[in-house]
């Protein structure tokens, strides 16, 4: 027993003088929030945290997660891929900055033998989620695609079923772009879907369409790139049909943006811009002095926001992922800015 | 050991009343899990009453009845999810009796020793240890396109996926439980019965039929009953084959949702506080319904008990 105690404080001991060891040594920064950017965010962090002595703890536990878990001020950031609405930031207990990190788009996938490449007009994308276009061969679906054999057969659509970033996108452009479809199911995470199935995730839906003949479904542009499926070429609000590719993705931002960076760019002015294109955030307070945190904590963050932007900006495209455009960098600069501990900016 | 070497009268003494403070010790531990057990039942059901509150007072009884499930509107009616649950988990249910009757009667009176007997119990045992993600995957690529087949040859929309696909994930999964409880309580019915009846020239089918049946009746009953708790709360299989709609299913065939499902799928991104508490007062219609029909099964046990006893 006397034994046991020995080794049982001297364990302990140890514990602290390893813990009081790594304290010392580096900053912790934690963050929670949107799964949809997760890849790039792992490498920037891993990266970063090799280079500053910085650990940056990322859980992908959903961008409702990541906003909750900010507001409980349980994370150093969150981070989400919709934008908090403004109900949603006056909830908050202080003042939130939205900071975007990348760009991400939804693509259209379907699954029909040859593999043809097919064109959608926004009206055909909202009338087959909604139900009313229920064949292949319709003639609104041929009138935009000449020249292409459909087959005479029925469309299986295939929705997200857990709460999504990617539903939000998705239905926020068929908002825009369809009376209808803004007054019967609207936009959100998690939506009445009139018809279909539900697959969980993007490799859910991807899965469906892979197996039902017939099947369309909409996942992220990352997705779709990485598993080579096929992806659906979509008219923009300039009447232009647009590849969705990290190009197109990145064009969709060359618009005026808002001073707090809070834009959808769904159904974008821009001209060869993809039009289901979104930003992701990370959103933090601005003010940094709470629950007893150092002001070298709140440096820390504000640097690794800093290099996100600019540096970190190098390893979005290997990953499929959209850079920031030029001007979207400079008003997340500005916003940076902002950011003050005790009142004062933390940047200069 | 201790008492012979020290085999002083004092010492004796404090040794015995040590192993009374022991056996003490050992009888509160005992108490305070069983009532630790109690506490933990009792606030989970208070935390699911508390949380779902917003929704309880918004919606009452509608939530229950309502087929509308919209988080966008903030309507939420539970009926699609309810209805997926029972549907889903009956007819698993009675695909699972054959089966696991079966397979309890041949381990529990043909076959109680032996090679065969041993492995179509460790066979069992494994089954029943399979995580239910494998089930899930084994159900999405496997078993969907066959479901698929069949609903392409009889013209129903070949979705593969749905309501009939994880009823038939479930009673695979659920055949262990109700297999392993009836396999022990028929090989428990007593020799000499048995005996008796092949002594007045029954044959072993009507020895089973007659004698073994009626006397393990309630047993295997309460194994029906413990696979169809599990069968009522199974989240990950069933979210995989199911087709996730929040429609009322309109077939067996159809795609559905159950209520375990729905709350794994929509949890994370549930923003909203009334949203949250539908999905919390989901998860407490769940909680009663299962102890709801554990309480039916006691009493049914105990009647069949009464009976097979005369």
């Amino acid at each position: 027993m006397l034994r046991f105690i020995k080794i049982f404080f001297l364990t302990n001991a140890l514990l602290g003088a390893v813990v009081l060891y790594a304290g010392n040594k580096d900053i912790e920064l934690l963050g929670a929030g949107a799964t949809f950017p997760y890849p790039f965010y792992s490498k920037l962090f891993h990266v970063y945290s090799n280079a500053y002595n910085v650990k940056v703890n990322y859980q992908a536990i959903g961008s409702g997660g990541g906003i909750r878990q900010l507001i409980n001020k349980t994370v150093d950031f969150g981070a989400t891929d919709a934008f908090m609405s403004d109900k949603e930031l006056k909830k908050a207990p202080m003042q939130i900055i939205h900071i975007p990190t990348c760009l991400g788009a939804v693509i259209i996938t379907y699954n029909l033998p040859n593999r043809p490449k097919l064109k959608f007009s926004p009206e055909i994308i909202s009338d087959i989620f909604l139900g009313k276009i229920k064949m292949w061969d319709d003639k609104r679906i041929k009138a935009v695609n000449p020249g292409v054999k459909l087959p005479r057969m029925k469309i299986v659509v295939i929705h997200r079923s857990d709460g999504s970033g990617t539903t939000f996108i998705f239905s926020d452009y068929l908002a825009k772009v369809s009376k209808e479809w803004a007054n019967e199911v609207g936009r959100g995470k998690s939506l009445k879907w009139p018809l279909g199935l539900g697959g969980k995730g993007n490799p859910g839906v991807a899965g469906l369409v892979q197996q039902i003949p017939g099947a369309i479904g909409y996942v992220e542009l990352i997705y779709a790139l990485s598993n080579n499926m096929p992806v659906g070429i979509v008219k923009n609000k300039s009447g232009k049909y647009i590849v969705p590719s990290i190009n197109t993705v990145s064009l969709a931002a060359n618009i005026k943006m808002p001073e707090d960076t809070r834009v959808s760019l769904t159904n974008t002015d821009a001209k060869d811009g993809y039009p289901i294109s979104s930003f992701t955030w990370l959103i933090v307070y601005r003010e940094q002095d709470y629950g007893g945190r150092s002001r070298d904590k709140a440096k820390a963050l504000v640097d690794l926001l800093g290099w996100i932007i600019h540096d970190g900006q190098q390893y979005a495209e290997p990953l499929h992922y959209a850079p920031l455009p030029k001007e979207a960098v400079k008003i997340a600069e500005k916003v940076l800015k902002s950011i003050a501990y005790d009142g004062k900016p933390i940047l200069k | 050991m201790r008492r012979v070497l020290f085999s002083g009268k004092f010492i004796g003494v404090i040794q015995r009343e040590a192993n009374i403070d022991s056996d003490r010790a050992f009888k509160n531990i005992l108490y305070i899990s069983g009532i630790i057990v109690l506490i933990l039942v009792l606030g989970i059901f208070v935390s699911l009453t508390l949380n779902s509150f917003p929704s309880i007072k918004a919606f009452g009884m509608r939530f229950l009845t309502g087929k509308e499930w919209d988080p966008v509107s903030r309507e939420f009616g539970a009926l699609p999810f309810i209805i997926g649950t029972f549907l889903t988990s009956f007819i698993a249910l009675l695909i699972s009796i054959p089966f696991s009757l079966a397979i309890s009667i041949l381990l529990g009176e043909y076959y109680k020793k032996g090679i065969l007997s041993s492995t179509l119990n460790t066979t069992i045992e494994l089954l029943s240890g399979i995580p239910s993600i494998i089930y899930g995957f084994w159900g999405l690529f496997v078993l969907v396109p066959i479901v698929r087949a069949f609903e392409i040859k009889f013209g129903i929309s070949p979705y593969g996926v749905g309501i009939v696909t994880s009823a038939i994930i479930l009673a695979i999964m659920i055949i262990p439980y109700s297999a392993s409880l009836g396999r022990e309580v028929i090989s428990l019915v007593p020799a000499d019965i048995k005996e008796a009846a092949y002594s007045l020239g029954a044959t072993r089918y009507e020895v089973v039929r007659d004698v073994v049946m009626p006397y393990a009746r309630s047993g295997i009953f309460a194994g029906f009953l413990l696979s169809l708790g599990r069968a009522l709360g199974e989240t990950m299989a069933v979210t995989m084959v199911i087709g996730n709609s929040n429609l009322l299913p309109s077939s067996i065939f159809a795609p559905g949702n159950t209520m375990a499902s729905v709350i794994a799928n929509e949890f994370t991104e549930a923003t909203g506080n009334l949203y949250f508490s539908a999905l919390i007062e989901v998860g407490m219609v769940l909680f009663l319904l299962t102890t709801v029909i554990n309480i039916i099964g006691r009493i049914a046990i105990k009647k069949m008990a009464f009976e097979g006893g005369q």
